[in-house]
Protein backbone atom coordinates (compact mmCIF):
# COMPACT_ATOMS: atom_id res chain seq x y z
CA UNK A 1 0.00 0.00 0.00
CA UNK A 2 1.28 3.52 -0.90
CA UNK A 3 2.27 6.28 1.66
CA UNK A 4 -1.15 9.43 2.13
CA UNK A 5 0.84 10.39 4.65
CA UNK A 6 4.63 11.75 4.37
CA UNK A 7 6.47 13.62 6.95
CA UNK A 8 10.11 14.30 6.58
CA UNK A 9 12.62 16.02 9.00
CA UNK A 10 9.42 18.50 10.21
CA UNK A 11 10.69 21.55 12.30
CA UNK A 12 8.15 24.15 13.51
CA UNK A 13 8.03 27.13 15.82
CA UNK A 14 5.62 29.57 16.38
CA UNK A 15 6.57 33.23 15.79
CA UNK A 16 8.52 34.60 18.58
CA UNK A 17 6.99 36.98 20.46
CA UNK A 18 8.59 40.30 21.28
CA UNK A 19 11.85 39.98 23.36
CA UNK A 20 12.25 36.18 23.37
CA UNK A 21 13.14 33.55 21.69
CA UNK A 22 10.98 31.26 18.91
CA UNK A 23 10.33 28.13 20.55
CA UNK A 24 10.63 25.30 18.73
CA UNK A 25 7.43 23.07 19.02
CA UNK A 26 8.33 20.41 16.07
CA UNK A 27 11.99 19.22 16.81
CA UNK A 28 12.72 16.64 13.60
CA UNK A 29 9.73 14.52 13.14
CA UNK A 30 9.88 11.76 10.25
CA UNK A 31 6.73 9.95 9.63
CA UNK A 32 4.66 8.36 7.21
CA UNK A 33 1.31 7.09 7.17
CA UNK A 34 -0.16 3.93 4.90
CA UNK A 35 -3.33 4.59 2.88
CA UNK A 36 -6.06 3.11 5.20
CA UNK A 37 -3.95 2.70 8.74
CA UNK A 38 -5.56 3.68 11.82
CA UNK A 39 -3.11 5.30 13.70
CA UNK A 40 -3.18 6.87 17.28
CA UNK A 41 -0.57 9.88 18.86
CA UNK A 42 -0.20 9.83 21.93
CA UNK A 43 1.41 12.51 24.36
CA UNK A 44 0.88 14.59 27.60
CA UNK A 45 0.00 18.79 26.91
CA UNK A 46 2.79 20.53 25.39
CA UNK A 47 4.31 17.35 23.67
CA UNK A 48 3.59 19.09 20.20
CA UNK A 49 0.66 16.37 19.37
CA UNK A 50 -2.19 18.77 17.93
CA UNK A 51 1.16 21.06 16.10
CA UNK A 52 1.79 18.45 14.36
CA UNK A 53 -2.00 17.00 13.31
CA UNK A 54 -2.57 21.19 12.15
CA UNK A 55 0.71 20.52 9.79
CA UNK A 56 -1.02 17.49 7.86
CA UNK A 57 -4.11 19.64 6.42
CA UNK A 58 -1.99 22.70 6.09
CA UNK A 59 -3.27 25.10 8.80
CA UNK A 60 -0.09 25.36 10.04
CA UNK A 61 2.90 25.04 7.18
CA UNK A 62 6.75 24.03 8.23
CA UNK A 63 9.33 26.11 9.47
CA UNK A 64 11.28 23.12 7.68
CA UNK A 65 11.40 20.31 6.28
CA UNK A 66 8.24 19.21 4.12
CA UNK A 67 4.43 17.59 5.10
CA UNK A 68 3.20 16.04 2.05
CA UNK A 69 -0.32 14.69 1.97
CA UNK A 70 -1.44 12.19 -1.07
CA UNK A 71 1.12 13.61 -3.34
CA UNK A 72 0.38 17.41 -2.41
CA UNK A 73 3.12 19.09 -0.71
CA UNK A 74 1.47 21.36 2.52
CA UNK A 75 2.83 23.99 1.50
CA UNK A 76 1.54 24.82 -1.47
CA UNK A 77 -1.44 27.65 -1.23
CA UNK A 78 -2.33 26.65 -4.91
CA UNK A 79 -3.95 23.07 -3.99
CA UNK A 80 -4.97 24.04 -0.30
CA UNK A 81 -8.24 23.49 -1.08
CA UNK A 82 -7.84 20.19 -2.54
CA UNK A 83 -5.29 19.17 0.17
CA UNK A 84 -8.04 20.35 2.68
CA UNK A 85 -10.60 17.93 0.98
CA UNK A 86 -8.64 14.92 1.25
CA UNK A 87 -7.42 15.57 5.03
CA UNK A 88 -10.68 16.30 6.79
CA UNK A 89 -10.18 17.32 10.98
CA UNK A 90 -12.23 17.47 13.37
CA UNK A 91 -11.79 19.08 16.90
CA UNK A 92 -11.81 18.33 20.65
CA UNK A 93 -14.86 20.64 21.18
CA UNK A 94 -17.84 20.28 18.98
CA UNK A 95 -19.88 23.09 19.81
CA UNK A 96 -16.62 25.58 18.21
CA UNK A 97 -16.96 23.52 14.80
CA UNK A 98 -21.04 23.70 13.98
CA UNK A 99 -21.42 25.94 11.70
CA UNK A 100 -25.14 26.46 10.68
CA UNK A 101 -28.49 25.47 13.14
CA UNK A 102 -29.95 23.03 11.30
CA UNK A 103 -27.70 19.42 11.43
CA UNK A 104 -28.15 18.93 7.77
CA UNK A 105 -26.90 22.50 6.72
CA UNK A 106 -23.99 21.61 9.33
CA UNK A 107 -23.11 18.63 7.32
CA UNK A 108 -23.40 20.37 4.05
CA UNK A 109 -21.21 23.62 4.71
CA UNK A 110 -18.47 21.52 2.94
CA UNK A 111 -19.58 20.48 0.26
CA UNK A 112 -21.28 23.99 -0.38
CA UNK A 113 -17.98 25.55 -0.35
CA UNK A 114 -16.91 23.28 -2.64
CA UNK A 115 -19.51 24.10 -5.07
CA UNK A 116 -21.16 20.58 -5.22
CA UNK A 117 -24.31 20.81 -7.19
CA UNK A 118 -27.21 20.69 -5.50
CA UNK A 119 -28.68 16.71 -6.18
CA UNK A 120 -25.23 15.52 -5.13
CA UNK A 121 -24.79 17.76 -2.33
CA UNK A 122 -28.64 16.13 -1.41
CA UNK A 123 -27.57 12.79 -1.71
CA UNK A 124 -23.80 12.75 -0.27
CA UNK A 125 -25.53 14.57 3.01
CA UNK A 126 -27.73 12.15 3.50
CA UNK A 127 -25.45 9.41 3.32
CA UNK A 128 -23.15 10.78 5.77
CA UNK A 129 -25.64 11.66 8.14
CA UNK A 130 -26.97 7.12 8.08
CA UNK A 131 -22.72 7.27 8.45
CA UNK A 132 -22.47 8.10 11.35
CA UNK A 133 -26.51 7.12 12.38
CA UNK A 134 -27.65 11.05 13.29
CA UNK A 135 -30.36 10.85 9.65
CA UNK A 136 -32.93 10.72 12.29
CA UNK A 137 -31.80 14.50 13.44
CA UNK A 138 -31.08 15.68 10.12
CA UNK A 139 -33.72 18.76 11.03
CA UNK A 140 -32.65 19.21 14.19
CA UNK A 141 -30.94 22.13 16.32
CA UNK A 142 -27.08 21.34 17.27
CA UNK A 143 -28.17 22.77 21.04
CA UNK A 144 -30.71 20.00 21.08
CA UNK A 145 -27.99 17.27 20.95
CA UNK A 146 -25.56 15.52 23.21
CA UNK A 147 -21.45 15.67 23.27
CA UNK A 148 -21.08 12.90 21.49
CA UNK A 149 -24.42 13.36 18.67
CA UNK A 150 -22.78 16.73 17.99
CA UNK A 151 -19.13 15.20 17.49
CA UNK A 152 -21.10 12.77 15.41
CA UNK A 153 -22.46 15.40 13.49
CA UNK A 154 -19.06 17.17 13.18
CA UNK A 155 -17.33 13.63 11.68
CA UNK A 156 -20.26 13.83 9.15
CA UNK A 157 -19.57 16.89 7.90
CA UNK A 158 -15.82 15.75 7.39
CA UNK A 159 -16.54 12.06 5.86
CA UNK A 160 -19.31 13.92 3.00
CA UNK A 161 -16.28 15.85 1.40
CA UNK A 162 -15.19 11.53 0.83
CA UNK A 163 -11.70 12.15 2.16
CA UNK A 164 -9.00 10.23 2.12
CA UNK A 165 -7.80 10.85 5.13
CA UNK A 166 -9.27 12.25 8.78
CA UNK A 167 -7.81 13.55 11.79
CA UNK A 168 -9.48 13.68 15.22
CA UNK A 169 -7.94 16.22 17.34
CA UNK A 170 -9.15 14.79 20.86
CA UNK A 171 -12.79 13.89 19.45
CA UNK A 172 -13.90 12.58 22.97
CA UNK A 173 -11.87 14.63 25.09
CA UNK A 174 -15.11 16.58 26.11
CA UNK A 175 -17.64 14.05 26.48
CA UNK A 176 -19.39 11.48 28.36
CA UNK A 177 -18.24 7.54 28.61
CA UNK A 178 -21.36 7.14 26.02
CA UNK A 179 -20.29 9.81 23.21
CA UNK A 180 -16.86 8.67 23.69
CA UNK A 181 -18.29 4.79 22.50
CA UNK A 182 -20.42 6.37 20.31
CA UNK A 183 -17.79 8.37 18.38
CA UNK A 184 -15.06 5.97 18.31
CA UNK A 185 -17.27 3.13 16.89
CA UNK A 186 -18.14 5.47 13.96
CA UNK A 187 -14.23 5.92 13.45
CA UNK A 188 -13.50 2.56 13.73
CA UNK A 189 -16.56 1.64 11.16
CA UNK A 190 -15.35 4.43 8.33
CA UNK A 191 -11.68 2.88 8.42
CA UNK A 192 -13.15 -0.45 7.94
CA UNK A 193 -15.74 -0.05 5.49
CA UNK A 194 -14.55 2.54 3.57
CA UNK A 195 -10.97 2.27 4.00
CA UNK A 196 -10.26 6.08 5.44
CA UNK A 197 -7.24 7.15 6.99
CA UNK A 198 -7.57 7.96 10.49
CA UNK A 199 -5.01 9.98 12.64
CA UNK A 200 -6.73 9.98 16.28
CA UNK A 201 -4.95 11.64 18.92
CA UNK A 202 -5.91 11.17 22.16
CA UNK A 203 -5.17 10.57 25.75
CA UNK A 204 -7.14 7.70 26.41
CA UNK A 205 -5.18 5.02 26.61
CA UNK A 206 -7.88 2.48 25.40
CA UNK A 207 -8.37 4.48 22.79
CA UNK A 208 -5.16 3.87 21.37
CA UNK A 209 -5.06 0.51 22.12
CA UNK A 210 -7.82 -0.26 19.89
CA UNK A 211 -5.69 1.46 17.08
CA UNK A 212 -3.24 -0.33 14.57
CA UNK A 213 -0.57 1.96 15.80
CA UNK A 214 0.30 3.89 18.22
CA UNK A 215 2.90 6.92 17.52
CA UNK A 216 4.03 8.60 21.08
CA UNK A 217 5.63 12.30 21.42
CA UNK A 218 7.61 13.88 23.85
CA UNK A 219 8.95 17.34 23.99
CA UNK A 220 8.64 17.52 19.85
CA UNK A 221 10.15 13.98 19.24
CA UNK A 222 8.46 11.06 18.19
CA UNK A 223 9.71 8.63 20.80
CA UNK A 224 7.93 5.27 20.02
CA UNK A 225 6.56 4.50 17.43
CA UNK A 226 4.78 0.82 16.90
CA UNK A 227 2.13 -1.43 17.74
CA UNK A 228 -0.19 -0.53 20.85
CA UNK A 229 1.10 -3.73 22.15
CA UNK A 230 4.95 -3.53 21.89
CA UNK A 231 4.30 0.29 23.04
CA UNK A 232 2.28 -0.59 26.34
CA UNK A 233 4.77 -3.43 27.08
CA UNK A 234 7.50 -0.89 28.01
CA UNK A 235 5.43 0.01 30.78
CA UNK A 236 8.47 2.36 32.37
CA UNK A 237 9.19 3.79 29.37
CA UNK A 238 5.49 5.43 28.82
CA UNK A 239 5.41 6.22 32.23
CA UNK A 240 8.60 8.45 32.56
CA UNK A 241 7.05 10.49 29.77
CA UNK A 242 4.13 10.90 32.06
CA UNK A 243 1.50 8.95 30.67
CA UNK A 244 0.09 5.70 31.83
CA UNK A 245 -0.54 2.52 30.35
CA UNK A 246 -4.23 1.25 30.19
CA UNK A 247 -5.57 0.07 33.51
CA UNK A 248 -5.30 -4.20 32.43
CA UNK A 249 -1.65 -3.64 31.18
CA UNK A 250 -0.85 -1.56 34.06
CA UNK A 251 -2.18 -4.46 36.25
CA UNK A 252 -0.28 -7.45 34.86
CA UNK A 253 2.72 -4.92 34.98
CA UNK A 254 2.18 -4.63 38.74
CA UNK A 255 1.77 -8.54 38.90
CA UNK A 256 4.69 -9.39 37.31
CA UNK A 257 6.52 -7.22 39.25
CA UNK A 258 5.06 -9.23 42.23
CA UNK A 259 6.71 -12.40 41.03
CA UNK A 260 3.64 -13.58 39.23
CA UNK A 261 4.44 -15.03 35.47
CA UNK A 262 2.03 -13.39 33.70
CA UNK A 263 2.78 -11.73 29.93
CA UNK A 264 3.60 -8.39 30.01
CA UNK A 265 1.88 -7.50 26.65
CA UNK A 266 -1.39 -7.58 27.65
CA UNK A 267 -3.81 -4.73 26.10
CA UNK A 268 -7.24 -5.83 26.41
CA UNK A 269 -9.74 -6.84 29.34
CA UNK A 270 -10.36 -10.30 27.91
CA UNK A 271 -6.32 -10.83 27.49
CA UNK A 272 -6.23 -10.11 31.38
CA UNK A 273 -9.40 -12.07 32.54
CA UNK A 274 -7.60 -15.06 30.76
CA UNK A 275 -4.07 -14.39 31.93
CA UNK A 276 -5.45 -14.25 35.53
CA UNK A 277 -7.24 -17.12 35.02
CA UNK A 278 -4.33 -19.40 34.00
CA UNK A 279 -2.67 -17.86 37.28
CA UNK A 280 -5.32 -20.11 39.17
CA UNK A 281 -5.62 -22.97 37.57
CA UNK B 1 -34.46 32.82 33.79
CA UNK B 2 -32.21 33.75 30.33
CA UNK B 3 -33.85 31.30 28.35
CA UNK B 4 -36.71 33.57 28.18
CA UNK B 5 -34.89 35.44 25.65
CA UNK B 6 -35.97 34.24 21.91
CA UNK B 7 -34.69 37.09 19.29
CA UNK B 8 -36.61 36.59 16.82
CA UNK B 9 -39.04 34.39 18.01
CA UNK B 10 -40.18 31.70 15.76
CA UNK B 11 -43.50 29.30 15.87
CA UNK B 12 -42.96 25.91 13.36
CA UNK B 13 -46.34 25.53 11.74
CA UNK B 14 -47.33 24.78 8.24
CA UNK B 15 -50.26 27.01 7.77
CA UNK B 16 -49.64 29.17 4.33
CA UNK B 17 -48.06 31.86 5.89
CA UNK B 18 -45.48 29.39 7.03
CA UNK B 19 -45.04 28.14 3.94
CA UNK B 20 -44.81 31.36 1.53
CA UNK B 21 -41.39 31.92 0.46
CA UNK B 22 -39.16 34.34 2.69
CA UNK B 23 -38.42 36.51 0.34
CA UNK B 24 -41.45 37.12 -0.99
CA UNK B 25 -42.98 37.29 2.87
CA UNK B 26 -40.49 40.09 3.20
CA UNK B 27 -41.24 42.25 0.14
CA UNK B 28 -45.04 41.91 1.17
CA UNK B 29 -44.11 42.87 4.72
CA UNK B 30 -42.29 46.18 3.00
CA UNK B 31 -45.18 47.02 0.87
CA UNK B 32 -47.82 46.57 4.10
CA UNK B 33 -45.37 48.92 5.88
CA UNK B 34 -45.68 51.66 3.02
CA UNK B 35 -49.45 51.30 2.79
CA UNK B 36 -49.56 51.54 6.80
CA UNK B 37 -47.42 54.76 6.30
CA UNK B 38 -48.42 56.46 2.86
CA UNK B 39 -52.49 56.26 3.76
CA UNK B 40 -53.47 59.15 5.75
CA UNK B 41 -56.81 58.58 6.03
CA UNK B 42 -58.91 56.71 8.75
CA UNK B 43 -59.69 54.28 5.82
CA UNK B 44 -56.69 53.78 4.65
CA UNK B 45 -56.08 52.19 8.21
CA UNK B 46 -58.67 50.42 8.06
CA UNK B 47 -57.75 48.34 4.82
CA UNK B 48 -54.84 47.18 6.59
CA UNK B 49 -56.22 46.23 9.84
CA UNK B 50 -58.49 43.87 7.29
CA UNK B 51 -54.87 42.56 5.41
CA UNK B 52 -53.43 42.76 8.92
CA UNK B 53 -56.33 40.65 10.67
CA UNK B 54 -56.77 38.31 7.95
CA UNK B 55 -53.33 37.43 7.90
CA UNK B 56 -53.34 36.59 11.31
CA UNK B 57 -56.01 34.47 11.06
CA UNK B 58 -54.46 32.22 7.89
CA UNK B 59 -51.33 31.99 10.32
CA UNK B 60 -53.25 30.05 13.06
CA UNK B 61 -51.15 31.73 15.42
CA UNK B 62 -52.87 32.31 18.39
CA UNK B 63 -53.73 36.14 18.81
CA UNK B 64 -52.45 36.43 21.99
CA UNK B 65 -49.22 36.27 20.65
CA UNK B 66 -49.47 39.27 19.07
CA UNK B 67 -50.60 41.58 21.95
CA UNK B 68 -47.46 40.08 23.71
CA UNK B 69 -45.48 41.35 20.60
CA UNK B 70 -47.01 44.71 21.11
CA UNK B 71 -46.64 45.07 25.30
CA UNK B 72 -42.89 45.39 25.40
CA UNK B 73 -43.19 48.32 23.01
CA UNK B 74 -46.01 49.81 25.41
CA UNK B 75 -44.25 52.42 27.08
CA UNK B 76 -43.02 54.06 24.09
CA UNK B 77 -46.35 53.71 22.43
CA UNK B 78 -48.10 55.94 24.76
CA UNK B 79 -45.28 58.26 25.26
CA UNK B 80 -46.02 59.16 21.49
CA UNK B 81 -50.05 59.19 22.00
CA UNK B 82 -49.42 61.61 24.72
CA UNK B 83 -46.72 63.61 23.17
CA UNK B 84 -49.19 64.07 19.99
CA UNK B 85 -52.01 64.67 21.95
CA UNK B 86 -50.87 67.51 24.12
CA UNK B 87 -48.64 69.44 21.94
CA UNK B 88 -50.61 69.35 18.39
CA UNK B 89 -52.16 73.06 18.85
CA UNK B 90 -54.62 73.20 15.36
CA UNK B 91 -58.60 72.36 15.53
CA UNK B 92 -60.86 72.42 17.85
CA UNK B 93 -59.54 73.41 21.57
CA UNK B 94 -61.73 70.86 24.17
CA UNK B 95 -59.22 71.91 27.19
CA UNK B 96 -57.08 74.66 27.72
CA UNK B 97 -54.76 74.54 30.72
CA UNK B 98 -51.11 76.76 30.48
CA UNK B 99 -49.38 76.20 27.43
CA UNK B 100 -51.02 72.54 27.19
CA UNK B 101 -54.15 72.59 25.06
CA UNK B 102 -56.24 69.49 23.86
CA UNK B 103 -57.54 69.84 20.77
CA UNK B 104 -59.24 67.53 18.45
CA UNK B 105 -56.50 66.85 15.87
CA UNK B 106 -54.50 66.15 18.53
CA UNK B 107 -57.00 63.37 19.15
CA UNK B 108 -57.08 62.24 15.88
CA UNK B 109 -53.44 62.17 15.36
CA UNK B 110 -52.26 60.09 18.27
CA UNK B 111 -55.47 57.60 18.11
CA UNK B 112 -54.47 57.43 14.20
CA UNK B 113 -50.19 56.78 15.03
CA UNK B 114 -51.19 54.24 17.88
CA UNK B 115 -53.21 52.16 15.67
CA UNK B 116 -50.38 52.62 13.07
CA UNK B 117 -47.56 51.64 14.99
CA UNK B 118 -50.09 48.50 16.86
CA UNK B 119 -50.25 47.29 12.88
CA UNK B 120 -47.04 48.57 12.24
CA UNK B 121 -45.38 46.26 14.94
CA UNK B 122 -48.18 42.72 14.50
CA UNK B 123 -47.20 42.39 11.03
CA UNK B 124 -43.58 42.43 11.08
CA UNK B 125 -44.22 39.77 14.20
CA UNK B 126 -46.17 37.80 11.80
CA UNK B 127 -43.17 37.83 9.38
CA UNK B 128 -40.47 36.55 12.26
CA UNK B 129 -43.34 34.23 13.82
CA UNK B 130 -44.05 32.41 10.90
CA UNK B 131 -40.37 32.03 9.36
CA UNK B 132 -37.41 30.90 10.68
CA UNK B 133 -34.30 33.20 11.61
CA UNK B 134 -31.86 31.13 9.04
CA UNK B 135 -34.68 30.88 6.94
CA UNK B 136 -34.83 35.16 6.94
CA UNK B 137 -31.07 35.04 6.91
CA UNK B 138 -30.91 33.32 3.74
CA UNK B 139 -33.51 35.56 2.50
CA UNK B 140 -31.86 38.32 2.89
CA UNK B 141 -28.69 37.16 1.40
CA UNK B 142 -30.59 36.35 -1.67
CA UNK B 143 -32.67 39.87 -1.84
CA UNK B 144 -29.87 41.87 -1.66
CA UNK B 145 -27.71 39.91 -3.69
CA UNK B 146 -27.31 42.61 -6.31
CA UNK B 147 -25.67 44.78 -3.83
CA UNK B 148 -22.99 42.39 -4.67
CA UNK B 149 -22.03 44.17 -7.89
CA UNK B 150 -21.67 47.41 -5.60
CA UNK B 151 -19.15 45.58 -3.42
CA UNK B 152 -21.88 45.66 -0.01
CA UNK B 153 -20.52 42.00 1.28
CA UNK B 154 -23.97 40.33 1.69
CA UNK B 155 -22.95 37.03 1.47
CA UNK B 156 -20.42 37.95 4.27
CA UNK B 157 -23.21 40.06 6.49
CA UNK B 158 -25.58 36.92 6.05
CA UNK B 159 -22.77 34.66 7.29
CA UNK B 160 -22.09 36.75 10.25
CA UNK B 161 -25.84 36.64 11.04
CA UNK B 162 -26.52 33.18 11.14
CA UNK B 163 -23.33 32.38 12.86
CA UNK B 164 -24.43 34.82 15.57
CA UNK B 165 -27.87 32.87 15.17
CA UNK B 166 -26.23 29.70 15.90
CA UNK B 167 -24.25 30.51 18.74
CA UNK B 168 -27.19 32.05 20.70
CA UNK B 169 -28.16 29.25 22.65
CA UNK B 170 -24.49 28.16 23.02
CA UNK B 171 -23.68 31.43 24.72
CA UNK B 172 -26.74 31.49 26.56
CA UNK B 173 -25.64 27.88 28.26
CA UNK B 174 -22.47 29.10 29.16
CA UNK B 175 -24.03 32.46 30.23
CA UNK B 176 -25.92 30.10 32.96
CA UNK B 177 -22.96 28.27 33.57
CA UNK B 178 -20.41 31.12 34.57
CA UNK B 179 -23.41 31.99 36.58
CA UNK B 180 -23.46 29.40 38.58
CA UNK B 181 -19.53 29.18 39.27
CA UNK B 182 -19.73 33.16 40.51
CA UNK B 183 -22.33 32.07 42.82
CA UNK B 184 -20.76 29.15 44.08
CA UNK B 185 -17.80 31.62 44.79
CA UNK B 186 -20.11 34.22 46.48
CA UNK B 187 -21.12 36.65 43.54
CA UNK B 188 -24.43 38.42 44.58
CA UNK B 189 -25.78 38.19 41.00
CA UNK B 190 -29.70 38.38 42.16
CA UNK B 191 -29.53 40.34 45.33
CA UNK B 192 -27.98 43.44 46.67
CA UNK B 193 -28.66 47.20 45.31
CA UNK B 194 -28.45 48.20 41.82
CA UNK B 195 -25.01 49.08 42.16
CA UNK B 196 -23.48 45.97 43.11
CA UNK B 197 -25.29 43.90 40.92
CA UNK B 198 -23.59 45.68 38.08
CA UNK B 199 -20.22 45.28 39.31
CA UNK B 200 -20.90 41.75 39.94
CA UNK B 201 -22.08 41.57 35.86
CA UNK B 202 -18.16 41.84 35.48
CA UNK B 203 -17.09 39.12 36.97
CA UNK B 204 -19.60 37.48 34.45
CA UNK B 205 -19.07 39.37 31.45
CA UNK B 206 -15.18 39.36 31.69
CA UNK B 207 -14.97 35.19 31.13
CA UNK B 208 -18.23 35.44 28.46
CA UNK B 209 -16.09 37.62 26.11
CA UNK B 210 -12.58 35.73 27.08
CA UNK B 211 -14.64 32.22 26.28
CA UNK B 212 -16.17 34.31 22.99
CA UNK B 213 -13.11 34.95 21.64
CA UNK B 214 -11.90 31.72 21.40
CA UNK B 215 -15.06 30.17 20.51
CA UNK B 216 -14.59 32.69 17.10
CA UNK B 217 -10.83 31.58 16.67
CA UNK B 218 -11.55 28.25 16.94
CA UNK B 219 -14.48 27.87 14.45
CA UNK B 220 -12.69 30.14 12.04
CA UNK B 221 -10.23 27.07 12.12
CA UNK B 222 -12.87 24.21 11.91
CA UNK B 223 -14.36 26.30 8.96
CA UNK B 224 -11.17 26.82 7.17
CA UNK B 225 -10.78 23.20 7.33
CA UNK B 226 -13.51 22.37 5.52
CA UNK B 227 -12.67 24.76 2.81
CA UNK B 228 -14.86 28.03 3.14
CA UNK B 229 -13.33 30.85 0.83
CA UNK B 230 -16.02 32.91 0.89
CA UNK B 231 -19.58 33.56 -1.08
CA UNK B 232 -17.89 33.09 -4.38
CA UNK B 233 -18.80 29.69 -6.06
CA UNK B 234 -20.60 28.52 -3.41
CA UNK B 235 -23.92 26.23 -3.89
CA UNK B 236 -26.79 25.74 -1.55
CA UNK B 237 -28.37 22.98 0.11
CA UNK B 238 -31.29 24.48 0.77
CA UNK B 239 -33.44 25.72 -2.28
CA UNK B 240 -35.76 28.85 -2.09
CA UNK B 241 -38.28 28.27 -4.77
CA UNK B 242 -41.61 30.34 -5.27
CA UNK B 243 -44.81 28.46 -6.01
CA UNK B 244 -47.51 29.86 -8.01
CA UNK B 245 -49.28 31.14 -4.14
CA UNK B 246 -46.31 33.14 -3.72
CA UNK B 247 -46.90 35.46 -6.62
CA UNK B 248 -51.09 34.74 -5.24
CA UNK B 249 -50.08 36.51 -2.20
CA UNK B 250 -47.87 39.41 -3.72
CA UNK B 251 -50.80 40.21 -6.27
CA UNK B 252 -53.47 40.43 -3.04
CA UNK B 253 -50.99 42.39 -0.68
CA UNK B 254 -50.92 44.98 -4.09
CA UNK B 255 -54.85 44.99 -4.91
CA UNK B 256 -54.83 45.87 -1.31
CA UNK B 257 -52.52 48.80 -0.84
CA UNK B 258 -53.53 50.15 -4.13
CA UNK B 259 -57.28 50.00 -2.69
CA UNK B 260 -56.19 51.68 0.44
CA UNK B 261 -54.88 54.42 -1.74
CA UNK B 262 -57.26 54.59 -4.04
CA UNK B 263 -59.75 54.92 -0.97
CA UNK B 264 -57.70 57.50 -0.02
CA UNK B 265 -57.97 59.88 -2.36
CA UNK B 266 -61.54 59.95 -3.25
CA UNK B 267 -62.39 60.42 0.59
CA UNK B 268 -60.60 63.29 0.91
Amino acid sequence: MSNIIEIKNLHFSYPAEEGSEPAEVLKGIDLTVKEGEFMAILGHNGSGKSTLAKHINGILVPTSGTVTVDGINTADEDKIFDLRRRAGMVFQNPDNQIVSSIVEEDVAFALENLGVPYEEMRRRVDEALKDVNMYDYRLHSPSQLSGGQKQRVAIAGIIAMKPKCIILDEPTAMLDPQGRREVMSVIKRMNREYGITIVLITHYMDEAAQCGRVVVMDKGRVILDDTPRAVFSQVEQVKKIGLDVPQVTELAYELKKAGYDISDDIITEEECINAIKKLFS
Amino acid sequence: MLRDITIGQYFPGNSLIHRLDPRFKIVITFIYIMMLFTGDHIVCLSVGAVFTAAAIILSQIPFKMFVKSVKPLMPFLILTAALNLLFISSGDVYFHWKFIKITSEGINVSVFMLIRITLLIMGSSLLTYTTSPITLTDAIERLLSPLKKLKVPVHELAMMMSIALRFIPTLIEETEKIMAAQKARGAEIDSGSFMTRAKNMVAILVPLFISAFRRADELATAMECRCYRGGEGRTRLRQLCSAPRDYAALAVTILFYGGAAALGIVLK
